[in-house]
């Protein structure tokens, strides 16, 4: 890793864009977000963790607060620099059980020998974010999520 | 889903042609996989060295293709890149799988 003590606060994007609630939707979404923070110097597997958690995230919406049903709406806003992404993701799917944000526990693999084939995706976005907030406001999710790059000098603040 | 199998013996390799085990592509992944293991093979090693990208779901994908297997069967995998692999350690199905650093890796180490 180069050290690059100017970047941190001068190299910055803002990127918003919507899409339609489906997988492959989701995954040109993931791209175009890759794509940016490589822009603005986010490695291989820096950007893959950032891709990591909004993918569990959207494929949430896709699957639960949509349904399944392709012609929902999901709303990104993408805010980065080279030491931090925060992400806003909007739907007006169905709201998160109780209004607030599933527990992540940690699936045991070891449970009477039945393995999990799910269950992973919160347990991952609580483990990778550094901030997470959720509101059900007038028939819609806003998702918040902060990542921080732990190996960048910019990417302890906020 | 694009799988190149190799050969049928002990180990049958599996090679993943994909860029990405998401949501997108899961359960075809897992009825690919399912359809490509060998009823002969005691081994079956999944060439992941193509594969970026994981989500849960693509973890789920491979876990079901590996329940999906017959009683006496094996299911390895191999040449996991490190974001891959980092989604196997957090969520510690890593204790579940053999993973081997390579192919020729799970070649050469003992099978049943």
């Amino acid at each position: 890793m180069p050290d690059m003590p100017d970047q941190g606060p001068t190299l910055a994007l803002a990127l918003a864009f919507d899409f339609a609630s489906t997988p492959v939707e989701v995954r040109g979404a993931l791209e175009r977000v890759a794509r940016a923070l490589d822009g603005i110097g986010w490695d291989a597997e820096t950007r893959g963790t950032v891709e990591l958690v909004l993918a569990e995230a959207l494929n949430n919406i896709v699957e639960h607060a949509y349904g399944g049903a392709p012609d929902g709406r999901i709303q990104l806003a993408l805010d980065a620099t080279a030491g931090r992404a925060d992400l806003v993701i909007r739907d007006s799917g169905g709201a998160m059980p109780g209004h607030r944000l599933p527990a992540g526990a940690p699936v045991d693999p070891d449970v009477c020998g039945d393995l999990p084939e799910g269950g992973f995706g919160w347990y991952l976005i609580r483990r990778l974010a550094s901030h997470l907030s959720y509101r059900r406001t007038e028939g819609c999710n806003r998702l918040e999520i902060h990542m921080r790059r732990a190996d960048h000098a910019g990417g302890g603040t906020g | 889903m694009h799988l190149t199998i190799l050969g049928t013996g002990d180990p049958q390799i599996i090679r993943v042609e994909e860029g990405r085990i998401d949501s997108a592509v899961a359960i075809q992944f897992k009825d690919a996989v399912r359809s490509a293991v060998s009823a002969d093979a005691a081994r079956v090693v999944l060439d992941l060295g193509q594969v970026e990208f994981i989500d849960s779901s693509g973890l789920g994908a491979i876990v079901a293709a590996m329940k999906g297997m017959a009683q006496g069967q094996r299911l390895d995998l191999a040449a996991l890149r490190p974001m891959v692999d980092k989604v196997f350690r957090m969520t510690r199905m890593d204790t579940i799988f053999v993973i081997h650093d390579s192919v020729e890796a799970a070649c050469g180490s003992g099978g049943s």
